[in-house]
Order: structure tokens, then sequence, then C-alpha cells
């Protein structure tokens, strides 16, 4: 296997990873491909590459987030880089200091990297414009959350072995979820079906645009699938408006292996994290055999790695 | 008194008597005295004369719908800045929505905006007065005084007033005074948090829809409760294909208009792509199918009014992402040429174009400006339909710089602008003397 920050290595072209639209398939692949060669560095005794030795990362989260911002800090300090991990609390009521302010003043300790969250779509967009630095958006509201999409491209691939031609289901709360626009943006890129499955009050006007088939039947749109891929659902936020109880939203979309009997016989289970056990899938199915969700933790580390050093590292240093 | 005007060599455009032909115009004593077909008839002693070769002179336009920040927030706009702006665009009055600090929902405010434009600014300022106190939706203001403090209309700017008891009440006692209501339908609990026309873009883009329904729901009881109490009702901006089918039906039988902002003629959604904040409107951009909608309820007579949606903002609440920033932008100075750039697609003839920023807001104010007839205030402009620019912060003469239209290439400018027969405004590139 050839190293991950190889020899004779075109550099990547792009300054920040802002969203899967902003990618050709190409790229795509290629930072799977990148990220797959990274497994054996955290898997191996001594979990790092020296490639970021001397860069300074700031991981900057308008929203909590703990398992996102862990693994962005433990891909970082693998590659050697400085870490600092700084969490904002943001209200719409009491802004203070904006969002433009605030990449003015970061930008000023010269970071080579920014990895934003934030709750408002295109906000880490408009963060990038204002610095000079490499920007990796953590998820910005509903709109993407492009290393999510990734590392589940790399998990599926790992399991199937390919991602062409398969049929992924969506499900739950595609509305409000940057999750699943990243990943039909990517799956449709690489030829992947796709299938969103929710309830009407939970699809977007106008998801057809992204989605190869919509359905608001569970039973039917999990029938052949390959990949089963469960979104969290922020019941506090729906509960009497977009769903009238979560009793009923299990009942009629929370993944159980009745359901899940209607995919294919070897389809994989997925969640982005952190779930809803007997919300939006059963606890038996969350942590059975078919489930990858674990791995798809692992992968996340993978693949935010690969992005850090496909933006950062110098791609004429030779790795060690 | 100034000396008399003479406007000659004149393509004289006067959509109220339905005119387009040369001509010249007398004006004296800031009123219009004389107009004459081909050339003038003798010019009196003393006489300004104001060789217009051959271009556009039209009525003054009438903005029916401005915001400034004067009083409260004079960092964004003061009347006297918007009337510059005003009169670079060739708007001789604008009416002034009540969104101000205090709102304008007191006699006592209308009283102070009316002599604080004249004291300032260059062009005539038409107060609106609140519908409501504090525009907070619950309890009507005193329409008699404000009235008679020189309120033109009532209207509750930016917001939108939700329950229909009290939509009814306040034209119920609107008509009592004959005192139009000028009201921006928009249904909150529909609208939610939306930020954007709904649809596959607002959804591409992570974003809250505003439904068209949010907009044709409340205009459809507006209509209904105009035809109930016989008030004057003015849809202050439609932007959707539905509202155009109830207007025209509620023409029928009530007394009834409609506007519409210039950036829903000239934009559609795919300009607000991606998160650009100057291009969060209200009401948001819609499809292209609805601008095309829109156009068509120009040409029919559907749509009687255009206006700027003229509303400055400041960086610090427009640098900000999409779902937080502020909604609004400027538009006195680009009213007219985006306007032409119908005429110059050949959708919209130059006369029906004129008339929805001359003659018909001048009908709905009750306003004896906004055409070119002997008697009438000399508010008057010289434009050259064809004149070439690209819009350009540096040049923008409003003082906040939100523009929809940064770096637009234009066709066609106001050379120079009269308000009540004297040059307020004049092109760099006008070689005609002042007035």
């Amino acid at each position: 296997m050839s190293t991950p920050a190889g020899n004779g290595r075109r550099p990547f072209p792009h300054r920040n990873l802002l969203g899967i639209s902003d990618l050709s398939p190409y790229e795509i692949v290629e930072l799977i491909d990148r990220a797959e060669a990274m497994i054996p560095v955290s898997r191996q005794q001594r979990k790092s590459l020296p490639t970021l030795s001397g860069k300074t990362q700031i991981n900057l989260f308008f929203e909590p987030s703990t398992r996102t911002q862990a693994s962005f800090e433990i891909a970082g300090k693998r590659l050697g880089a400085q870490v600092t991990n700084m969490s904002v609390k943001t209200s719409s009521v009491t802004k203070g200091e904006t969002l433009v302010d605030t990449a003015a003043t970061l930008n000023a300790m010269q970071p080579d990297v920014i990895i934003v969250r934030h709750p408002a779509s295109g906000a880490v967009e408009l963060l990038s414009q204002k610095v000079g630095c490499a920007v990796i958006n953590a998820g910005d509201g509903a709109h993407e959350h492009p290393t999510q999409a990734l590392l589940d491209a790399l998990t599926i691939r790992q399991h199937k072995g390919r991602l062409a031609g398969l049929t992924v289901a969506i499900c739950g709360d595609i509305a409000n979820s940057r999750v699943a626009r990243s990943n039909l943006l990517l799956l449709g890129a690489l030829q992947v079906r796709t299938r969103v499955i929710a309830p009407k009050t939970l699809l977007p006007r106008g998801i057809e645009a992204l989605a190869t088939e919509v359905f608001t039947d569970m039973r039917k749109g999990l029938e052949g699938v390959d990949v089963v891929m469960m979104l969290r659902l922020q019941h506090e936020r729906a509960a009497g408006r977009l769903i009238p109880s979560v009793r009923e939203y299990y009942r009629f979309y929370g993944l159980d292996a009745d359901k899940l009997s209607l995919a294919k016989s070897d389809a994989i289970v997925m969640h982005p994290g952190p779930m809803n056990r007997g919300v939006e899938i059963d606890p038996a199915i969350a942590d059975g055999p078919r489930s990858v969700i674990t791995h798809q933790v692992e992968m996340g580390v993978a693949v935010r790695m690969a992005v850090l050093d496909a933006l950062l590292a110098d791609p004429t240093q030779v790795a060690a | 008194m100034t000396a008399p005007l003479v406007i000659a060599n004149a393509r004289i455009v006067d959509p109220a008597s339905n005119t387009d032909r040369k001509g010249a115009l007398l004006v004296a004593d800031g009123r219009i005295e004389g107009l004459a077909e081909g050339a003038p008839q003798g010019v009196p002693d003393g006489a300004t004369l104001i060789d217009a070769r051959g271009l556009v002179v039209a009525p003054g336009l009438i903005d029916m719908r401005v915001f400034t920040g004067e009083p409260g927030h004079e960092y964004r706009e003061t009347l006297a800045t918007a009337a510059d702006a005003a009169a670079a665009g060739g708007v001789t009055s604008f009416v002034l929505m009540p969104d101000t600090t205090p709102v304008v929902d007191d006699g006592a405010i209308v009283d102070f905006i009316v002599r604080r434009a004249a004291a300032t600014a260059r062009v005539n300022v038409l107060p609106a007065a609140a519908i409501t106190r504090g525009l907070a939706g619950e309890e009507i203001t005193e329409f008699g005084l404000l009235r008679e403090a020189g309120a033109v209309c009532l209207s509750d700017g930016r917001r939108s007033i939700q329950s229909a008891g009290l939509m009814r009440a306040a034209m119920t006692y609107a008509a009592n005074f004959d005192l139009p209501i000028v009201h921006h339908v928009a249904d909150a609990s529909l609208a939610g948090e939306g930020v954007m026309n709904e649809g596959t873009l607002a959804t591409i883009s992570g974003l809250k829809g505003i439904p068209a329904e949010a907009e044709t729901i409340p205009l459809a009881r507006d209509l209904q409760l105009a035809a109930l109490t016989g008030v004057r009702y003015h849809a202050a901006q439609v932007s959707t294909a539905g509202a155009l089918e109830l207007v025209a039906a509620a023409k029928r039988r009530a007394r009834v208009s409609a506007g519409i902002s210039i950036n829903n003629l000239a934009l559609n959604e795919n300009d607000v792509a991606p998160y650009r904040t100057f291009f969060k409107l209200s009401p948001p951009l819609r499809s292209e199918d609805d601008r095309q909608a829109m156009i068509e309820g120009l040409r029919a007579g559907t749509i009687d009014v255009i206006h700027s949606a003229h509303d400055p903002q400041d960086s610090e609440v427009k640098r900000q992402p999409f779902a937080e920033a502020s909604e609004g932008a400027i538009g006195l100075e680009t009213l007219l040429a985006a306007a032409l750039r119908l005429v110059h697609s050949g959708d919209v003839e130059l006369l029906t174009l004129l008339r929805a920023m001359t003659q018909r807001p001048a009908e709905i104010l009750g306003l004896s400006s906004g055409r070119l007839a002997i008697g009438a205030p000399a508010d008057i402009i010289v434009i050259d339909p064809d004149y070439p620019w690209v819009v350009a912060e540096q040049d923008i003469v409003s003082r906040s710089h939100n523009t929809a239209f940064e770096g637009a290439r234009m066709q066609g400018a106001v050379m120079q602008t009269f308000v009540a027969g004297r040059s307020v405004f004049r092109h760099a590139q006008w070689p005609e003397g002042d007035a």
C-alpha cells in the first residue's frame, strides 16, 4: 500500500471543503481513496503521520457537537497539527460579535485551517470569504455536512465493495438534515440510486431534484435496498407540528426488524448519530449485526485526516 | 419666485393623457403653465430654456414604498439622503413608510416628518401613518388626526396585520376618513421561519421557504374585507401568480389596487444563490414563472403600481448568514433603470411602465402630481432611455449601499429632475444648465 501522503501526488484543487456540491465525481472518489489509505494509520500502534506538523487547526463550533468535534480533533492530532477547540455559544437574540467579526479575529491568529459548524445554512461559506486559510464545513444549518457524506460513502464501499449501482434509502427528517443533502449530492454524483423516505411534513418542497425516488411509505421505500441510512429526529422541535408523537413516528418511520426485513438480506444499517433509540431506530437494530454505526465513526477519523491532508499537506514533502 | 422654465425639443410622455409626442413645456411658479405640440409658442422674457434634445420628458416618479432611518436610525438613511437618492433616480415624491423609531403612529410624528422633510429634503416626502400603534397589529391609530397632520395613507410598513377582525375594524374606520389602506400581506404562521421562496432552490440551499400561500391567503382575506367595508385598499406588494388572479377578480367589486416591488419584476429566486443577503427581500424573490406572470399583470393593468421598496440596511445587519440577515435593498436610484429593462426587452410599453410610477400612484393617493397637465405641480424628469451605465457602489447616493443591482448593466438614466419647477438633480453627462 502506498503511503497516504505519497510521492508525486497532484495537489488537491480546492482551498476549502464547503460542500459536496463543489466537488467533481473524480474529486469525491479521490477523497474516499485517500481516506481509505488513512485507515491503517489509526489502527497501528503509533497513530501518527507528520504531514501537518507545525500547522494550526482551529475547531470553531457554534453548535454543540461531541463526536464531530472529537473526530476532527483526533484527525488533526494524528497528522501532527496543533489543534485548538473553540465552542461559541450563540443565540439569534443576543448576537454580540458577528460571525464576520469572529472570522477576522481568528484569521489574525494565522491558523492554517478552521473547521466550522454553525446553525445557519451558508454561514461557513460566509466565514470562508473572510479568512485567508482553509475552511472545512463541519455542518452548516440544513445545508451540507460534507465529511459525513464522505465517511458514509467510505463505509458503504468498505462493506459493499462498490458504490455505483447500489440503492440507498435515507429515512427520517430530510427537511432539516444537512446529512441528507450532502449524502444525496454525493451518492447521486457516484451513480448510486437514492431514495428518501419520510412523512410529507419532513420532506422539503423540490426534494425530487436531489433524490432518485421519494417515498412516504417506509415499507415500500425499503424494498430491495442495499443500505438503510437513518437520520436523527429532533423530536423536541418536531412534536405536535411535523409529527403528532414519537410513538406514531416510531410506528410508521422507526426502523425495526419487521421493516428492515423488506431490505436486501445483506443490507447494512447506518446512522450519523447521535441516535434516539426507540424514536427512529429499534435499539436491537442499532446494536445488531446489520449495524455499521461504529464503523462509520471510525471512518470519520480517516475521512477527516484525508481532507485535512488534501487541503493542507505540502505535496512536495515526502512523508517519513 | 423662480424664473419661468421652458423645456423644448422634448418627447413628452404623459401616461395620464396617453400622450407620447414631440412638444414643449412651460413652467412658472412651480406649476405647469403651458404645453405645446412641436416647438414652444414663444418663450417668456427671462425664462430659462432647456433643450431636451429629443429625450423623454415625463412626470416625476411617485414611489409608494420607501423606508429611511429618520427618525431613529439616521446612520442608515435620513430624509435628506433618501431625497437625494430619489432625485438622482427621477423620483420626485415618495411615500415614507412608518417603520421608524419611534413609529409614525401619532400626529406629532407625522408633523415632525412633514416639517423635517420641508427643511431638508429636496423631493416631496409623503408620510404613511401606521395602521396600528407601534406596528404591533393590536390597536388602530388615530386615523383622523393622522390625516389632518399630513398622512397620505395608512400602512403597517414591513409588518402585516394577522388578525382578520382587526383588519376589518381598521378598514371600516379608514373608509370613514377615505384614507387608503396600503398593506403588505404575509401570513406569519405560513411564512414561519422562511427566508426565501419555497421550492427546489431553498431546499438545496438548506433554507426555509416561504410559500406563495403566505401571500395569497391574507390577500384573499383583505380583498373580501375591502369589498365588505368599501375602503380604498392597495395591496402594497404582490409577488405571486396566484395573487394576480385574486386582485383581478376583486377589482370588479371593490376599490382595490395592487403594487409590486421592482425587485420582483426584475429579479428572481436564482439571484439569491449562493446566500447573497442583498437579495433577501420581503416578499421574497419568486420563481421565473411568477416574474413572467407579474409582467403580464402589469401589461394587463392588474398591477397598478411599481415601487422601489427602498430599504437601506447597513453592512452590520447584511453581512450575516442568510437566515440571520435583515431583509431589504435600496432602490430609489435604480428603480427607473431597472424598470426600463422591461421596455428594452419589448415586454412593456414605455407609457404603461411610466403609468405605474406616475399616474396610478397619484390617483391612489389623491395627488395632483404624476401628470403633465396645466396646473399640475412641475415635478418633471428628463430621461435618456438608452443611456448605458453600470451600477457601482462608489456612485451610490443613498447612505446605505445594499443594492440588489451591484455591477448590473443598465440602459436608461435620468438626466435632470425638477421638483416644483426647480432643478434638484442634474446628471454629470447632461450638458443643459441648472434651471
